[in-house]
């Protein structure tokens, strides 16, 4: 299960159709707690470097910028998000096979239906399992 | 030149659980191969087996990306920092 406040929710789309029609991403922060489910306290807006509707890399710089971010909130990267513009909300087999961690949560926003679409997954060894988000507010 | 490596989670059970690393050498290629020596297990996360960045990791120097600094031959000095993150991307 992953916890995400509205207001990151918010930003996260507002991110997402700000980069239309070109796919976005971003990285989520949290703080690690054994036993409690994943929360998101923070999200760090990214530049997607390939400039691309159909794949996505975060702008290294970014990655760092988040890294330190996170780092200096007492919060740790726990993983990243991105859009799909034209397909749903699933990961893709470029998703599966590139995934650097396999602790990371990676939420998917589909903006192929008239409202955004939010799922998350964990990917382990090429294995997708969908986990619930709880919105809160 | 005594430099520390800060590893990401992924890669620190492979470097004895610990966060941050020290390594020496005068370019990016001598303080991996440091770190290689320290740890072997990391060899494949850092380097290709033509001794190659791996293109799923991205190194900082300090404040500055490598690959702008001419990759393994970039030059290190006593107490900068080397940030190795997991390239992020996808499709």
């Amino acid at each position: 299960m992953l916890v995400l406040p509205r207001s990151c929710w918010y930003r996260i789309v507002a991110h997402c159709l700000d980069w239309l029609p070109l796919e976005a991403c971003g990285l989520l922060a949290g703080m690690v707690q054994p036993g409690q489910p994943a929360r998101v306290d923070e999200v760090y807006p990214a530049s997607n470097a390939e400039r691309s509707a159909r794949v996505y890399t975060v702008e290294p710089r970014d990655l760092l910028r988040a890294d330190r971010a996170a780092e200096a909130a007492g919060l740790t990267v726990v993983g990243v998000w991105h859009s799909h513009t034209h397909t749903p909300a699933y990961p893709s087999p470029t998703d599966i096979a590139q995934a650097p961690d396999p602790d990371w949560h990676y939420l998917l926003v589909s903006l192929s239906d008239s409202e955004p679409v939010l799922r998350s997954y964990r990917i382990v060894a090429g294995e997708v399992t969908d986990e619930p988000v709880v919105l809160t507010p | 030149m005594a430099v520390e490596v800060r590893l990401p989670n992924i890669l620190r059970p492979l470097a004895g659980g610990e966060p941050v690393a020290k390594a020496e050498g005068a370019t990016l290629r001598d303080v991996l191969d440091d770190l290689v020596q320290q740890y072997p297990g990391l060899r494949g996360s850092l380097l290709t087996a033509e001794g190659d960045m791996h293109r799923h990791l991205v190194i900082f120097l300090n404040d500055d990306d490598v690959r702008y600094l001419g990759r393994l031959d970039a030059k290190v000095a006593d107490s900068d920092t080397l940030t190795l993150m997991p390239a992020v991307a996808g499709g």
